[in-house]
């Protein structure tokens, strides 16, 4: 019987699921996902976890715990860098032990750790690692390894010409409706955890599309322009969300084209206090382009979310029309 | 150029020390913390850290008497500290306070930004003099940790309520009336002098408690409602691990000349938290772990509401507490933190610690309480 590997639907899975799913397919493994974030899900997580922790700890929580009974192993890397010089959040770089020591009764967790902060080598010693886990030789994980790297890449293409990572992962084709209006085009900055979950974000994605906007996420801009613009700060930024967040808002202002911005937080996100205000600071500054920061936690109700948001298209449309007014006529 | 710097406990003394050997013109901030916390939380963001808000407040406040230099220091991840400079920076912009910002780090431009940094605060001072001064600052901090640790020891034994609390409040003032790292050490030997000439109850067994968590509102105790002070009028002794000349020592001398550094807690912490996570994390659970090999009866965790490394180290505690039997009581600060309902469970705690020790030592001795009282003990 082939051993069965559980992935959590939860924080970097939106980022790296195309990577992980090759990989442990490859090693002859099966891979279990947990279901959809919903209310069950979300209630067993804010339960078994602190407190104090955020949303996002709390929902991968509840997805860990749908998994538990049903998988051999579950696989909670120690996410400790992703990249050169920067780290993600002391959280990620805890979450093996976070949930190890307050879930009782788990199955072995893979929790290998990935450091790419001094160099990018070591992702091949995190995969031998995980290989041995699960008594894989070195040659198979060497491949293994190459090809989730394509398949990553190959996804990481499709994120960037506009494609949502749900979308997918899931294989869903969604259906728009058509524009009634004028496409806005609004950019939306926030973690892929939060971006890219519906029910974190309620449906805010599918909102946005089904009211005439054209989506920018921090995923399509690209890469180097957002380095590029990073390297302009006054302190190298060292949480590798943060520098493309900054990177992106820096973009922002040297691009004519986009109508808004959205800034998604979860409350108690210690990255996002910052980098929500340092963004927010340097758009508000130089350009007046409208700029919304809308907050997700457990609490919030759908119906005050949908309403700051169609408030916002709203501010957003007139501003468009009177514009166009002011130029027809001048 | 007058500096500033934020306060955090003692370190005003430290600071002091270091500005007044290199000749610097600076303001120390006020120190009423609730204060420079009304202030910081006005115009920082709401979901900042604590220590943030409580700097903004201190910055401030030394403004209007005349600061115009905030001097801090940095570090590159992965917790918020790393990034304060620049909140800071942008903050004051933004409200019409805009002060330069010097951070004392290892910046990404290497050496030669880093002495630039020194040269702005210390003038045309030589390099020899600028480590003489950084040396006897070095040793400032130290001497003043020991004499906070005399007073954890005392506070608990003291016969008369109240004496270690007078002559140390007397030396935190007067260190302000004196000037250079000379006068402040000899000070420091005379309050050592004075507290050594106390009269204690040498019997006493008082309860031991060690302090963890967030550096800042572990260290600064005003922020913590005088935790310190209050549990050594309770009769507990405290003990805590991480201290300015610590951070200053391991962090930043140790690390900046590669000397191996003391990873006792980085040991201890290994089975239930295998990584350097950033902020404090490791310490709180290795010095947990410490605390519970040792002896003591219990352990407080104190950290401010979002603290990154801290939630992670709070989910990891209940672990150590059932493994190694040692009680954690964790205190969580922010701005509206009520002192009534902090110093109910820090009573109830307190309380808690004793009943265990007193069904202990029943166990242990096989007799019961109320005989003893009745053979005379009261
Ligand atoms: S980055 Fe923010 S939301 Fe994500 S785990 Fe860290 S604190 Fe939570
Ligand atoms: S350790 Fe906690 S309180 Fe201190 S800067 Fe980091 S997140 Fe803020």
């Amino acid at each position: 019987m082939k051993t069965k590997i559980g992935i959590p639907r939860g924080l970097f899975f939106y980022q790296y699921y195309p990577l992980w799913k090759t990989f442990f397919e490859e090693l002859g493994a099966e891979i279990a996902v947990s279901g959809h974030t919903n209310r069950r899900i979300l209630d067993m997580g804010v339960k078994s976890c602190v407190d104090e922790a955020c949303l996002p700890v709390k929902v991968f929580f509840g997805h860990v715990l749908d998994l538990a009974d049903k998988v051999d192993y579950l696989f909670i890397p120690r996410l400790t860098s992703v990249s050169r010089k920067e780290y993600i959040c002391p959280k990620f770089g805890g979450l093996p032990d976070m949930v190890r020591h307050s879930l009782y009764g788990l199955p072995p967790i893979i929790d290998t750790e990935i450091n790419l902060r001094k160099s990018g080598k070591n992702l091949l010693n995190a995969a031998m690692d995980v290989g041995s886990r699960l008594n894989c030789d070195k040659k198979a994980v060497r491949r293994a390894l190459e090809k989730s790297l394509r398949a990553y890449r190959e996804f990481r293409e499709q994120v960037k010409k506009g494609a949502l990572p749900p979308d997918i992962i899931d294989k869903r084709f969604p259906v728009l409706k058509k524009p009634s209006d004028r496409i806005l085009n609004i950019l939306v900055i926030g973690h892929v955890y939060n971006l890219y979950d519906n029910y974190i974000n309620m449906d805010m994605l599918k909102k946005l599309r089904n009211n005439s906007v054209n989506l920018i996420t921090v995923d399509m801009i690209d890469g180097c322009i957002i380095d590029e613009k990073a390297q302009t700060l006054n302190k190298k930024m060292f949480w590798y969300f943060g520098r493309k967040a900054m990177g992106t808002a820096l973009h922002v202002l040297d691009r004519n084209d986009i109508d808004g911005v959205i800034y998604v937080m979860s409350f108690g996100c210690g990255v996002d206090s910052f980098i929500s205000d340092l963004v927010e600071k340097k758009i508000r500054r130089k350009s007046d382009v409208p700029f919304i920061i809308l907050t997700i936690d457990e609490h919030s109700g759908e119906a005050g979310f949908n309403t700051r948001l169609e408030a916002f298209l709203d501010m957003v449309r007139w501003r468009y029309r009177h514009e166009a007014d002011v130029s027809s006529h001048g | 150029m007058k500096l500033t710097f934020p306060h955090m406990g003692n370190t005003y003394i430290t600071v002091k020390a270091l500005l007044d050997d290199l000749g610097a013109d600076y303001v120390i901030p006020p120190f009423n913390i609730r204060e420079a916390l009304e202030t910081g939380t006005r115009f920082a963001p709401e979901m900042a850290c604590l220590p943030l808000k409580i700097n903004l407040g201190n910055f401030i406040r030394a403004y209007e008497k005349g600061a115009d230099t905030v001097l801090i220091t940095g570090g590159c991840g992965p917790c918020r500290f790393g990034y304060y400079c620049e909140m800071h920076r942008e903050i004051l912009r933004d409200i019409g306070y805009p002060m330069d910002v010097i951070t004392l780090e290892w910046p990404d431009k290497g050496l030669k930004e880093f002495l630039d940094r020194v040269r702005k605060i210390a003038g045309s001072l030589n390099i020899c003099k600028i480590l003489k001064a950084a040396k006897n600052a070095t040793d400032v901090a130290i001497k003043v940790d020991e004499l906070e640790r005399l007073c954890f020891y005392l506070r608990p034994r003291e016969k008369k309520a109240g004496t270690v609390d007078k002559i140390y409040k007397h030396f935190r003032a007067g260190v302000l009336q004196v000037k250079g790292s000379r006068n402040i050490r000899r000070l420091i030997r005379e309050t050592f002098e004075t507290l050594q000439s106390i009269e204690v109850d040498e019997n006493a067994r008082p309860l031991k408690v060690g302090i963890v968590g967030e550096i800042y509102t572990t260290i600064d105790s005003q922020t913590s409602f005088n935790i310190q002070e209050r549990l050594g009028a309770m009769g507990v002794e405290v003990h805590r691990y991480v201290t300015v000349s610590g951070w200053i020592v391991e962090h930043m001398i140790k690390k900046a000349l590669h000397l191996p550094r003391d990873i006792r807690y980085a040991k201890a912490a290994a089975p239930y938290l295998g990584a350097m996570i950033g902020g404090h994390a490791q310490e709180t659970i290795g010095n947990t772990v410490l605390y519970a090999n040792a002896g003591y009866d219990g352990v407080i965790q104190i950290y401010p509401l979002t603290c990154m490394p801290e939630i992670v180290a709070e989910s990891i505690l209940p672990a150590i507490e059932r493994d190694l039997g040692m009680p954690v009581l964790t205190l969580i600060i922010d701005e509206m933190t009520g002192e009534a309902g902090y110093m109910t469970r820090l009573e109830a705690f307190i309380d808690l610690l004793q009943k265990r020790r007193e069904a202990r030592e029943f166990e242990r001795k096989g007799a019961l309480p109320w005989n003893r009282c009745r053979f005379g003990e009261h």
